[in-house]
């Protein structure tokens, strides 16, 4: 398929014509016998990682299989943030690989989504969360990426309507990373899935993985599908939200559990926030998206979940979060909610790893940080399947750390799912 | 969402501190890490009826084993976690 | 003015005075912002989002998309409110939203021009080049094009509350099935709670002009709220939004207290968040009516059929002079009726279902389809009829009845998407969540006696499970209607400017699921989040493909069903509600004796005591920490947790919750103990002191009390149920009260003369339950800054007693408060891990705690303590860190390099965790983790914080500072 380009000048040449020749961003595919590689799932991750299939290595023979329509699960449903401001030297230099990538993927893609660097700014509110902002700040700056330990003046230039001397948590200071900011999630999927079309990836939607196809050796040789058998060497999981589900088709136990995250947006609103901002005595973060909605969200619900949808009394942390921060938000009206599935490790950072079933590779457990994981872990992903070893940035993220102990615990908080 | 305490009745499930999915049983000592390893980062999490801890924290301080549907949030049972397997 | 003579539920005799752009406009008492603009003659209401074309109301109620203005002004502004569904008040003062300089003339408008370039979707395609100027220059301009109305920036100076309500029954809707459901149930002896958005029962019987019963509709409305009213088991939320749909049969709903008066009454919320719980709802939330696709159906004066009717009938306003209704239901024949006996011209009934259904004496009815329109706001339209020709007409309103969608978004909130129905030709709901049911127009019965028969049904259904059985009635109704070939613009989402071909050109583009579409084109993300025309917008999809509309699918509602506050959702808990404040027993002694108070999780403890002379925060906690160390402290430490376990099984249940042995501890004794997590990392740290055989009180830190008191429970029901034992926090129930430093015994003597304090009779780490006062008493011999020093408790509420007792004997020992600070140099100079060192992250060997770690028992964490990553010689330990030249200072969070190592990640080897200024050695030092930190005592190394640009050498020593040998504790 000739790709077409996306510019101004295709935009007012189309015009000319009622938009009548613009073609599918991406090929909607049917199931072909067999490929070198399967991803199973069509979100974010998934189509990134046949994209750097296609791009870095030259695998093009590549299906990503999709159960429903792709971006449908957390790469749509998403804040939409992305940043490195990372503390453990096992997360850092994968988080600022992405972020790299974020900075020339509109170019790279040939789709703009949106990436936009107006900074995350988190807030501190007592001393000893300023040391471990101080920490962290330093961990990133020693691995190359910006950094900046605010006081609460210049925090106030940043941002004058916070409530600095809230009667309950007053505002100490705050942690910025100006090239953090946010991206048009949607625009995402859809910018991987053009790029992956367009170099020959086969995108197959509304076709649902049920099961492996195992050879004597429990090889994983194919995937089952609703559409059918599938061949192929070998198969990657994409699959957040579902992710102890298919990998149970596999018999494999891993250390997840799903939990709901619910996010919120307002109605439309002239720009009132600058960046990210998030507040430190609680968990609560907002953003504001270029039509002007209020993006928000906060903790998990807390208890595991497949259904998509939270409960009234995160709705009320959330907005008593948010009053506490900036109380002109009193007006601004709640406009929609939902509820994404975070596959939440033990450790809180993910995995990127063979499995033991030999050809069954597992790309997964990013809690609620996969959408600024996007290009990196389509990347790194893509150099497993391709190499059958870990991309250097990505090695710490592997199954077996479980079992060792090398956890990537950024918040101490141990073995519990709804804590991390 | 709405929990029925056997010793305090139906609550709302913000006096409830969730732990997760109940874990196999713990190990002794001697069975080594591989079944300690299990036990604490073993999970099922299925897609349906799930067993799990909950804590009535400002409540009754009892540790609820609740099955519950994870795809719907309907509970299946709730019983006290210290009356298993008497 | 437009009107009417007579007629409408307006109150004739109250003029009300508002203002719109700065206009003075009058109203009356009972009218809408918008039924008071439309009375005054005011078309041009607002402008759309993308293309800025100017429009006018379309509704009569909270989804409409184009008639959002800001209300109020100042710190009391409220943007995007929806003209049809606020109400009017003295003084009420809006502003149009998205134009400038005025709605009517829009400097913005000249984006229309470039609308052949702006389709669905145009930003993804372009603003790529070059990269930097996206931040720069184009998403500025989008950014300031877009967004609607504007928030004051100051903080929201209304209140809000929060309220609870329980019922068997809620019936959501006061129209005629909610009424009849709510009546039918009240009669029935439930409890039932009746909410509804508008400020008047009745729903559409307000609107259209029906017979009930031999009474008007209004009247029987009227009659069924008096009814229910005297129900004392009937609760009537009016002005009442019900939001959303949650697990266990809850319900949100926010009601507007005060929205509706020009100042919120003195002591009164502006707005009250219900959260409801009831057995049973019946939604009767009614329809939407659709709009119809065609050219220009966005310009003013063309309005949902439906609403001119509430204007004509409700308000008495006739929003024109010469009507068209362009219908495919028979809603359209009914609007005539009520324009033509209001006196109003009906210039032609357009039926585009081919066979017109009724003929009617005071209009033409003609088989065709409005094709355009015409006019800066509507003069004409130009209309296809069946029979060949077009024809042009000469009118200043056109009604579109494109039929109903039952609103059954409440079911989607819990999962369960509606299915097409084909009779209805619209989304029904089929299979509903327990508890919930949908009736009227809500559920396809659309008639005014099917309505009611519906709502009546339904309640019957919760009481009668034979009345379950009966099959619902469902009312016939033409698809969704989409012109083809108009030449304009036709619009299915009115506020974000989505066209019938922004949905073509989405199919074409593959964005085809309807999720895509919505995404691609924004069609149903606008305010009303596609009430109005998603339908629509997916049936011209559905005719594009030749598909049904079953195959198309529908997106599901999420709540909130319509907009909600955030201040509201937020309630009570604001500045200091925001989380409870706990205060220790001595809070108030602590006060007045000019403590600085700081947070400690929800505590608030003294940080220092400023005293005349201190000149600085660091001045006062040095003094006092120099004054443990000289003389004597007292410090509030009842924030930590504190918990009794008592049971023959006790001693056994703590030998398998610490790392150490504690069975052993004699009675009247206290120990150290170090509890992990079962993942082998630190959980919590504290002492334990058997006060007999079978028991003991443990205490934790403060940030951890509740989190131990909870894994005791666990250990206590889950892991061992057999053990016999029973732990309770008694955190709440005891102040206790740090006594330390050389004159400490001295001064406890003082207090308690008839115990012998003498080291001999009561040594380092005793305890023994007593008497002060005859009030019961427990004094632990526990140092926690490295001097003589013990901790006594009282019941809490003779802590201030006890606190005050200790201040005025200690005067004779120069006995000074001690704040967090003190207390936290005093233990960094013994070398104790506390706050920022107990990260989660650590484990008991790398705090130097390894071999407290009994090898002759099972403990919880000790096995996965020994996976080979938590015994890995490698990992960074705890040091003792200082100053090369005493002169420099360092912070906590700065890492640690060898000395000349670059200063890069991959040569960081630890850092620094907390720091403290010391008076006993006159300089800074710190504690932190430093890889094989043990091995290197003596070497200097480099401490950097590149945050704050600082690099300084520091020489690594021992973490205890002082008195590394113990001799003063046990002195």
């Amino acid at each position: 398929m000739e790709r077409q380009r996306y510019s101004l000048f295709t935009l007012a040449r189309h015009a000319l014509t009622g938009h009548r020749g613009w073609k599918p961003a991406w090929r909607d595919a049917a199931p072909k016998e067999r490929y070198d590689v399967i991803v199973i799932g069509g979100g974010g991750h998934g189509l990134a990682t046949a994209y750097y299939l296609a791009r870095n290595f030259g695998i093009t023979n590549v299906a990503v299989i999709e159960k429903g329509w792709i971006g449908g699960g957390n790469a749509g449903r998403n804040t939409t943030i992305v940043r490195s401001n990372y503390l453990l030297p096992g997360n850092i230099p994968f988080y600022e690989h992405s972020l790299k990538l974020w900075e020339g993927l509109e170019q790279d893609l040939n789709y703009n989504a949106m990436v936009s660097q107006r900074g995350i700014l988190n807030l501190c509110h007592s001393d000893e969360q300023r040391d471990a902002f101080e920490r962290r700040g330093n961990a990133m700056r020693l691995q190359g990426v910006d950094a900046d330990l605010l006081d609460p003046a210049e925090v106030r230039r940043m941002a004058p309507f916070l409530d600095f001397d809230n009667a309950r948590f007053p505002i100490f200071g705050g942690l910025l990373q100006k090239r953090a900011g946010t991206a048009r999630h949607d625009g995402v999927v859809w910018g991987f899935a053009r790029g992956a079309s367009d170099r020959g990836v086969d995108i197959i939607q509304n076709c649902e993985v049920t099961g492996f196809v195992r050879d004597a050796g429990g090889r994983v040789t194919g995937v089952e599908t609703s559409r059918g058998k599938i061949l192929t060497g070998k198969v990657g999981m994409a699959v957040a939200g579902n992710t102890s589900r298919v990998a149970s088709f596999a018999d494999l136990r891993l250390p997840i559990e799903s939990h709901v995250l619910q996010a919120f947006v307002s109605e439309g609103l002239k720009p009132v926030i600058p960046g990210v901002i998030t507040f430190g005595a609680g968990h609560f973060y907002i953003s504001q998206s270029d039509k002007g909605g209020l993006v928000f969200g906060g903790d998990l619900d807390g208890y595991n979940s497949y259904a998509q949808r939270g409960n009234l009394s995160i709705v009320e942390d959330v907005c008593e979060e948010a009053m506490a921060i900036m109380p002109m938000v009193g007006r601004a009206r709640v406009l929609r909610s939902w509820g994404g599935i975070m596959d939440m490790t033990l450790d809180g950072s993910p995995i990127i790893d063979r499995t033991p079933v030999p050809g069954l590779y597992l790309n997964g457990g990013w809690c609620y940080g996969g959408f600024k994981a996007t290009p990196a872990s389509g990347w790194c992903f893509a150099h497993l399947l391709a190499r059958d070893e870990p991309h250097p940035v990505a090695a710490s993220y592997r199954l077996d750390r479980f079992a060792s102990g090398q956890l990537i615990d950024e918040k101490g908080a141990g073995a519990q799912a709804n804590l991390q | 969402m709405i929990i029925s305490c056997p010793h305090c009745g139906l609550r709302d499930s913000s006096e409830f501190y969730f732990r997760g999915e109940a874990p196999t049983p713990r190990p002794d000592y001697e069975e080594g890490n591989v079944a300690f390893a299990d036990h604490v980062y073993g999970r099922i999490n299925p897609a349906g009826p799930q067993k799990e801890h909950w804590y009535h924290a400002a409540g009754c301080r009892s540790w609820l084993l609740v099955e519950r549907d994870t795809r719907t949030h309907d509970f299946l049972s709730v019983t006290l976690a210290s009356e298993q397997g008497r | 003015m437009t009107r009417l003579q007579a007629g409408g539920l307006i109150d004739r005799t109250k003029a009300v005075d508002f203002r719109f752009d700065g206009r003075a406009l009058t109203g009356f008492a009972g009218d809408t912002l918008a039924s008071a603009l439309l009375a005054n003659g005011v078309r041009i209401v607002g402008r759309s989002f993308k293309y800025h074309r100017a429009r006018g109301i379309l509704t009569d109620g909270i989804d409409e998309p184009n008639a959002l203005v800001t209300l109020r002004g100042g710190a009391r502004a409220e943007p995007n409110c929806r003209a049809p569904s606020v109400e009017l008040f003295d003084g009420l003062e809006a502003q149009s939203q998205n134009c400038w300089p005025s709605p009517s003339f829009d400097l913005m408008a000249v984006n229309g021009l470039f609308s052949k370039i702006f389709v669905a979707g145009f930003y993804y395609k372009t603003f790529m080049w070059p990269a930097a100027l996206w931040e720069r220059l184009y998403e500025p301009l989008i950014r300031r094009a877009a967004g609607l109305g504007r928030l004051s920036g100051q903080a929201d100076p209304d209140s809000y509350d929060r309220s609870h309500a329980f019922a068997d029954l809620l019936v959501v809707g006061s129209g005629p099935a909610g009424l009849s459901a709510a009546l039918s149930a009240a009669r029935s002896g439930l409890r039932v709670l009746l909410v509804e958005n508008d400020s008047r029962v009745g729903g559409r019987l307000l609107s259209e002009r029906h017979e009930v019963g031999g009474q008007s509709g209004t009247a029987w409305a009227a009659a069924a709220l008096r009814e229910l009213a005297a129900n004392d088991r009937v609760t009537i939320l009016t002005r009442t939004s019900l939001f959303g749909a949650y697990d266990g049969n809850s319900f949100g709903a926010v009601e507007r207290v005060s929205d509706h008066l020009p100042i919120t009454a003195d002591g009164q919320p502006r707005q009250r968040y219900w959260k409801i719980v009831a057995a049973q709802a019946i939604f009767a939330t009614g329809a939407t009516e659709r709009p119809i696709a065609f050219g220009g159906n966005d310009r003013p004066g063309v309005m949902m059929a439906s609403a001119i009717q509430t204007y004509v009938n409700r308000y008495a306003v006739a929003p024109g002079k010469r009507v068209a209704i362009f219908t495919v239901c028979d809603t359209g024949y009914d609007v005539a009726a009520d324009l033509a006996a209001a006196g109003v011209e009906i210039a032609a009934i357009i039926d585009a279902r081919g066979q017109p259904t009724r003929d009617v004496a005071f209009a033409p009815v003609i088989a065709g389809e409005v094709v355009r329109t015409f006019g800066r706001s509507l003069k004409a339209i130009e209309v296809r009829r069946f029979d060949g020709g077009m024809e042009r007409m000469a009118v200043d309103l056109l009604g579109m009845a494109g039929g109903w969608n039952p609103n059954v978004g409440f079911a989607s909130h819990l999962g369960k998407r509606p299915d097409w129905c084909d009779t209805l030709q619209a989304f029904r709901q089929g299979t509903l969540p327990g508890g919930m049911m949908f009736a009227g127009a809500a559920d396809g019965a659309l008639s005014l006696a099917d309505a009611m028969a519906s709502g009546e049904a339904a309640a019957r259904r919760i009481c009668d499970a034979a009345a379950a059985a009966q099959p619902m009635v469902v009312s016939a109704q033409a698809s969704p209607h989409v012109v083809s070939d108009s030449g304009q613009k036709s619009f299915v989402d009115f506020q974000h400017d989505v066209t019938v071909d922004d949905v073509l050109l989405a199919d074409r583009e593959g964005y085809r699921s309807v999720e895509h579409l919505k995404r691609y084109t924004t069609l149903g993300m606008a305010t009303d989040q596609g009430k109005a025309g998603q339908v629509l917008g997916h049936a011209v999809l559905a005719q594009h493909r030749d598909a049904g509309m079953a195959a198309i699918g529908t997106i599901a509602a999420r709540p909130p069903h319509t907009p909600v506050a955030i201040g509201a959702l937020a309630g009570v808990h604001r500045g200091e509600h925001l989380k409870p404040t706990r205060l220790t027993p001595t809070h108030r002694w602590a006060a007045e004796n000019g403590a600085s108070f700081v947070n400690a999780g929800l505590w608030k403890r003294a940080q220092w005591f400023t005293r005349p002379g201190d000149k600085d925060w660091l001045a006062s906690a040095v003094r006092e920490a120099k004054a443990v160390r000289s003389t004597v402290g007292i410090c509030d430490v009842s924030t930590l947790g504190k918990i009794e376990i008592v049971g023959p099984d006790a001693a056994m249940l703590l030998d398998r919750l610490y790392g150490n042995m504690m069975s052993t501890l004699p009675v009247g004794k206290c120990r150290y103990g170090v509890m992990l997590r079962e993942d082998g990392f630190v959980f919590d740290d504290g002492t334990v002191a058997r006060l007999d055989d079978n028991r003991f009180v443990i205490t934790t830190t403060t940030v951890n009390a509740v989190a131990v008191m909870r894994h005791i429970d666990f250990a206590l029901q889950v892991i061992w149920p057999g053990l016999k034992a029973h732990a309770c926090s008694i955190t709440e129930g005891w102040a206790q009260i740090a006594v330390a430093g050389p004159l400490s015994r001295a001064l406890l003597q003082d207090l308690l003369p008839a115990i012998d304090l003498s080291n001999e009779a009561f040594p380092f780490m005793a305890a023994l339950a007593g008497e002060w006062n005859g009030i019961p008493m427990r004094l632990f011999r526990l140092s926690f800054s490295g001097e003589l020093a013990y901790e006594i408790a009282v019941p809490t509420n003779h802590g201030d007693a006890l606190v005050r007792a200790l201040a005025l004997l200690g005067r004779a020992y120069g006995c000074t408060p001690y704040g967090l600070e003190a207390l936290g140099i005093l233990r960094i100079e013994k070398g104790h891990v506390a706050g920022g060192d107990l990260n989660g992250q650590v484990t008991a060997h790398d705090l130097g705690l390894g071999r407290m770690l009994s090898k002759k028992k099972d403990f919880i964490g000790r096995a996965m303590a020994e996976r080979p990553a938590l015994v890995d010689p490698g990992r960074q330990m705890l040091v003792g860190l200082k100053p090369v030249d005493p002169a420099q200072r360092f912070s906590a969070g700065s890492h640690l390099f060898r000395k000349g190592a670059a200063q890069v990640a991959s040569e960081s080897q630890g850092h620094i965790t907390s720091v403290a200024y010391s008076g006993v050695f006159d300089h800074w030092i710190a504690l932190g983790l430093l890889e094989h930190g043990p091995e290197r005592i003596g070497e200097t190394i480099a401490a950097a914080s590149p945050v704050r640009g600082t690099c300084i050498e520091v020489e690594v020593c021992s973490p205890v500072f002082f008195d590394a040998a113990g001799e003063r504790l046990r002195a």
